[in-house]
């Protein structure tokens, strides 16, 4: 470093780093402005620090108003999407009439059937009509079964987050103390052995890690079950036990990926200067390591671990087809073979609402860890 | 009375990998001994390269990177720490032994409070418990001058200034009541009217605990107001080990003696400053609505020097900006040799572009790293006069031989120069284009004090020969006493004061230029306290 101008830069750089720039930028000297750090709506004060409402809000509490930001986005996000569905599916090939019916139907039945289903109307009230139903949780009745698509999806949704939230709460503690301990023993042994066996796990297809499992535990051991079908009569323990070889399937798919992640952030914090601060204050290394470098690798850990959440809820289906687990994976991919509409929509609105709330979540998370923006100047 | 710490015959190596050949071991420090009493300071003095950190760290057995300490002792309390176990180690790190860090604004960690930071280490070491711990950070506090004491260790290290930090981290290595602190470069990173503050405070802290410490840094000036003894290093190895009296008045090697001297150059100014060249007119500038420059007009002659001095965020780079066309003035003008320049960059001819050419504090981001001296050099020659092959190459020796460096430069990538020499070659990039005006911005800021005072009076060989003017943005006032013809001073984007050296820097001044000038650390022991005791304005910055 050098003399005099350095460390706190004036003005001029302070507004000029403002411009571009993300909410988790980890530059650490220096009086920037957080109202300048949002790229959305910034204001820029003038001379006479004459403010826009919006402007006030932001300088009083950046926090507040980047999560109000982050929320609108992703509800104009969700409506961008909802639109890409309906007309994804609109320009899917085929045709529900004639998939049911079959080759030899008449024009008129195909004719009937499309008109009791509404298809002889313009596509674009069809969506309205769709979008209405869906903010108040109607997803319209299934095509094939006739049956309320939100009632059937309800207990396969259950299903799923069930399955989801136990492999997310082994997996992601997990995750994060093999990393910690994979810096503290850096390219000595158990950080190989770390590295090796997650590396094998990710490697795997996840079928074929199910399918072992299976073949160990369920058959030549005996001591889980399988198939991995859950019933509303179940208890919770039976419930647990059922999904036991699922949920190590899904932990070891994830695992990796966090755990490495975590890795590389911490060890990117640990070459910083007030680590060496910590180390020359006699603190010993899983110290160091979990209260401070871990708080300042918060933010791209989250972001893994908000995605990893997203794939155990959307990207379940090979799992659950493996162990016939009656979950919206499965159920969508059914939907999918009989051009079932309104089921396809609804699966697809609702993994993409799930996608966008996590990272939503991620980024408000990342937000709210930069000391920064918590505690404004 | 026993020495509380005792540096014997010290020797620390690190391993190098150049690239495409086999590692090897470079020594860094050898047979270093000097010894600590208790309560006293010792000051470490050096370039850079010297080994005064790496010598610092050793009080606690601290190799930092791939440093190894490979030879010698350290006794603390007759007690070898190079011998202890890791867990040893940590005993004495943070309890005993603490460290002030050059830049606190990286060694704070940015998740937590200051006040939890500064008590950590002794309440991890079972010093004191939680209560007596936080009450003795804020008599440290206080005593380290901070504003609002009670209450200052709530803040995150982002809410408060540098300045602040680096007392604060002083906080946090008084707090354990250490034995011996090392402080490294405490100062340097300071503006120079916040720098006197903290050194005040520093010296205050350390006499009001009694503490040793070992204090690390490349200015004598600033050495001389706070130690008892000094050790001068150059190139790992002791030059002259002795008194603070001793070697401030009566230095026996020549090192140490050029070390003394080095501020002694002075010129006069130019008789004649009426033939003008740079003209800047009611500039006023900013960046998206906010406003950095208020209102500035500076002229500068043909073939002189103007120093434009301000400390941190006074906008001295910003009106570099405008001048250079990257940054268009709100309102205002610049003109050139009478002509009025267009005022963004896009607008400027390949002609004008070249009169005016910039050379940068760091020239080693300023350079191409995969292109070679010859490659830096040769660019401007074929973009403004097209000139090839042989001709560009002879011209390019030319170059080399003004900056005094030489045709064994040819081929040179920037990583294989000094800092020095790196400026050097920035210098010769710049005259390559036969400019103007050269605009210089902080250029020997990050330089060693020798090395610097090399490249200013290199600036003033080529001025002399090729006539170009200076504009010298500079942090240090002293600088614009020795180079300049003309003096502008800069605070918070307004034009204090401005003409003449001379003129601008005689009595009677304004209170800005007055704490200017006075913060400059001069070569004198007891020097810092006469100037506090003077001072009409509190520092600017803090």
């Amino acid at each position: 470093m050098t003399a005099g101008g350095q460390t706190t830069p004036g003005p001029d750089l302070a507004t000029a780093a403002a411009a571009g720039e993300s909410p988790q930028s980890d530059g650490v000297a220096g009086p920037d402005s957080p109202t300048g750090k949002t790229t959305l709506h910034t204001s820029i004060p003038n001379d006479r620090g004459t403010l826009s409402p919006w402007g006030r809000f932001n300088r009083r509490s950046p926090l507040a108003a980047l999560i109000l930001q982050r929320l609108a986005l992703s509800i104009a996000l969700l409506f961008a999407v909802s639109l890409l569905i309906f007309g994804g599916v609109e320009a899917l090939p085929g045709d529900f009439a004639t998939t049911y019916l079959g080759q030899s139907a008449t024009p008129q039945a195909v004719a009937n059937i499309r008109k009791d289903l509404g298809l002889d109307q313009p596509a674009t009230t069809r969506y309205v009509h769709w979008l209405g139903g869906a903010l108040q949780g109607d997803f319209g009745t299934s095509w094939a079964s006739r049956q309320s698509v939100s009632e059937q999806i309800g207990k396969r949704l259950g299903n799923s987050l069930f399955l989801a939230f136990f492999a997310a709460i082994i997996s992601i503690p997990l995750a994060v103390i093999l990393g910690m301990l994979a810096v503290q023993f850096r390219d000595r042994m158990p950080d190989k052995i770390i590295n090796v066996i997650s590396l094998a796990a990710i490697s795997l297809p996840e079928f074929f890690v199910g399918y072992l499992l299976i073949l160990f535990f369920a058959v030549q051991m005996g001591v889980a079950t399988f198939p991995a079908t859950v019933y509303d009569t179940m208890t919770l323990g039976e419930r647990l036990s059922a999904i036991a070889l699922p949920t190590a399937t899904l932990v070891l798919v994830v695992l990796a990926h966090m755990m490495r992640m975590t890795r590389a952030a911490i060890l990117n914090v640990m070459s910083s200067a007030y680590v060496e601060t910590a180390e020359l204050k006699g603190l010993s290394g899983l110290t160091i390591i979990a209260r401070h470098a871990a708080p300042n690798a918060v933010a791209p850990v989250i972001n893994v671990i908000a995605l990893n959440l997203a794939y155990l809820v959307v990207g379940v289906v090979v799992v659950e087809v493996v162990f016939v687990y009656p979950g919206m994976g499965q159920y969508m991919v059914d939907a999918v073979t009989v051009r079932d509409m309104p089921v396809v929509q609804a699966c697809g609105l609702i993994f993409a609402a799930f996608y966008i709330f996590l990272n939503m979540m991620a980024d408000i998370l990342a937000i709210i860890a930069n000391p920064r923006l918590r505690h404004p100047r | 009375m026993p020495d509380l710490l005792s540096v014997r015959d010290l020797k620390i190596e690190a391993t190098s990998y150049p690239p495409g050949e086999p590692p090897k071991t470079v020594t860094l420090v050898e047979g270093v001994s000097f010894d600590v009493q208790k309560g006293k300071v010792i000051g470490l003095i050096g370039e850079s390269g010297a080994g005064k950190s790496t010598i610092g760290l050793t009080a606690l057995a601290y190799g930092r990177g791939g440093v190894r300490i490979t030879g010698g002792e350290v006794k603390l309390n007759g007690q070898d720490l190079l011998k202890l176990s890791p867990s040893g180690i940590r005993q004495v790190r943070g309890a005993k032994v603490c460290y002030v860090a050059q830049s606190a604004a990286a060694a704070f960690n940015p998740a937590h409070r200051l006040g939890d930071q500064v008590i950590e280490a002794t309440l991890k070491h079972g010093i004191m418990s939680r209560a007596e711990a936080e009450k003795r950070a804020i008599y440290l506090f206080r005593v380290l001058g901070l504003p609002n004491p009670e209450t200052f260790g709530e803040r995150y290290p982002h809410q408060v200034s540098g300045g602040q930090l680096q007392r604060a981290m002083t906080a946090m290595a008084l707090c354990p009541n250490p034995e011996l602190i090392v402080f490294d470069e405490p100062t340097t990173a300071l503006d120079v009217t916040t720098q006197i503050d903290v050194l005040a405070a520093i010296k205050h802290a350390i006499e009001e605990t009694n503490t040793a410490a070992i204090y690390i840094t490349h200015d004598l000036a600033v050495v001389a107001q706070i130690t008892d003894d000094i050790l001068v290093l150059r190139h790992g190895k002791m030059v002259e080990y002795g008194s603070v009296r001793q070697i401030i008045e009566a230095p026996t090697q020549d090192y140490t003696r050029a070390l003394v001297n080095v501020r002694g150059s002075r010129r006069d100014e130019a008789p004649d400053q009426s033939d003008t060249l740079l003209k800047i007119d009611n500039v006023t500038a900013g960046y998206g609505g906010f406003k950095v420059l208020h209102d500035i007009s500076l002229h500068l002659p043909k073939g002189q020097t103007l120093a434009v001095v301000g400390e941190s965020g006074s906008g001295k780079s910003t009106l570099a900006r405008v001048v250079t066309g990257l940054l268009p003035p709100m309102q205002g003008s610049v003109s050139f040799g009478g002509k009025t320049l267009p005022p963004a960059l896009k607008g400027r001819s390949r002609d004008e572009l070249r009169r005016i050419q910039m050379i940068y504090q760091m020239a080693d981001t300023a350079m191409n790293p995969r292109q070679t001296v010859r490659d830096i050099v040769g660019r401007p020659l074929s973009f403004y006069f097209g000139t090839h092959g042989r001709e560009k190459t002879e011209r390019v020796k030319e170059l080399l031989d003004q900056i005094e460096m030489g045709e064994r430069f040819l081929d040179r990538y920037p990583a294989e120069l000094s800092g020095g020499q790196k400026q050097r070659v920035a210098i010769a990039r710049a005259l390559a284009a036969k400019p103007e005006l050269i605009l210089c911005d902080e250029p020997t800021s990050a330089l060693d004090p020798l090395v610097a005072e090399g490249i200013l009076k290199l600036l003033l060989k080529l001025q002399e020969d090729t006539q170009v003017s200076y504009m010298f943005i500079t942090h240090d006032i002293a600088i614009g006493l020795a180079i300049a013809d003309s003096v502008a001073v800069m605070h918070r984007g307004r034009l204090v004061r401005f003409g003449p050296k001379s003129k601008v820097l005689s009595p009677p001044f304004d209170d800005y230029t007055d704490l200017l000038l006075k913060s400059v650390p001069e070569m004198e022991i007891g020097w810092l306290e006469k100037v506090l005791k003077t001072r009409r304005m509190e520092s600017a910055g803090n």
